[in-house]
């Protein structure tokens, strides 16, 4: 298959996952979301990896990864919290939190 | 052969990102979630990418996802509504207008990479061997910032997530509600594995155990 498709692919991927956080409210699935783009961008990095012949890009990728999941582990540490003061678990909320 | 496999994991990344946005009980998103990764490794594979699609199955389709789950099934998902009437209209469309506009972007764009099928293959492109050679010698400070980034991660998690019992008094309620069995419909664990009743069955109190036992009836005095 032609590099293009798997970008075609990243690009849809990225969309569903832009689209998600605008219009989920619960920070658990903000989160999945989130993942999801993160995601899209790997497979774009991947594919270009393959197109030039480096494997720079897959480290790069690799990367994402480790960073996706040090921020999984704060956001979700931030949700029991959250959970834990009794605070409602829904974005719109939780205005205050913007200053 | 490889367009076959190309489409059969597209067209599953796709379905298990439109899953994750659309689907309204949590656990269901992060079930779609490891759909869509497990996917996307086979679509890493397609693309010679093996190391990173061994480590998209077992770090994220494995450890993160099941992080993912522990705090759904201990938080609940709880009755989302749905966002406001300007957003709910607003974000599909953008999320519309910025995948038509890379994807004209792309197939417009006449670039001769990315029409072609990619570099010549190399025997070992990809391999565990390749990216550690790279890991440990050109690349060595990024992976040492990595390892560094992960351990504040770790360590702020702990901080963020740990109980404060100096600074809230002591409440005996909430003690009960987070032990006792939520409700049904919230998207616990126990829901999903399908353990329990179906979300239309009025959730019952649960005996709490920590109350007091009644005290005991006073013996009847015969005369």
């Amino acid at each position: 298959m032609a590099i293009g498709w798997y970008l075609v692919v990243s690009a849809l991927i990225f969309c569903i996952g832009a689209g998600g956080v605008l219009t989920r409210r619960n920070p658990l699935v903000i989160l999945l979301c989130l993942e999801l783009m993160l995601n899209a961008a790997n497979l774009a990095l991947v594919a270009f990896a393959r197109m030039h012949g480096g494997e720079d890009g897959q480290i790069f990728a690799l990367i994402v990864m480790v960073v996706a999941a040090c921020e999984v582990t704060v956001g979700l540490g931030l949700i029991v919290a959250l959970y834990r003061r009794r605070l409602p678990i829904d974005v719109d909320e939780l205005h205050e939190l913007q200053g | 052969m490889s367009a076959v496999l190309f489409f059969i994991a597209a067209i599953g990344a796709l379905v298990g990102a439109i899953g994750v946005v659309t689907l309204r009980s949590p656990f269901y998103s992060v079930l779609a979630l490891v759909f869509h990764l497990i996917s996307l490794a086979a679509l890493f594979l397609l693309l010679r990418a093996e190391f990173v699609a061994a480590a998209q199955v077992v770090v994220y389709a494995g450890a993160v996802m099941v992080l993912y789950v522990f705090v759904v099934a201990y938080v609940g998902g709880g009755e989302e509504l749905a966002a406001g009437t300007a957003l709910r209209i607003l974000g599909p469309l953008f999320a519309l207008a910025v995948a038509i506009e890379l994807c004209v972007a792309m197939l417009g764009s006449g670039l001769k990479g990315i029409s072609s099928k990619g570099a010549p293959y190399i025997a070992g492109f990809g391999s565990p061997a390749h990216i550690g050679r790279l890991f440990l010698t050109k690349y060595l400070f990024v992976f040492e910032v990595a390892s560094l980034l992960l351990l504040v991660a770790a360590i702020g998690a702990v901080v963020l997530a740990r109980r404060r019992r100096g600074l809230e008094p002591y409440d005996e309620d909430f003690e009960l509600a987070i032990h006792a069995r939520r409700p049904a419909g919230t998207g616990t664990m126990a829901e999903g594995a399908g353990t329990r009743p179906a979300p239309t069955a009025a959730p019952q109190p649960e005996p709490q155990e920590s109350a007091p036992p009644p005290p005991p009836e006073p013996e009847p005095v015969e005369s």
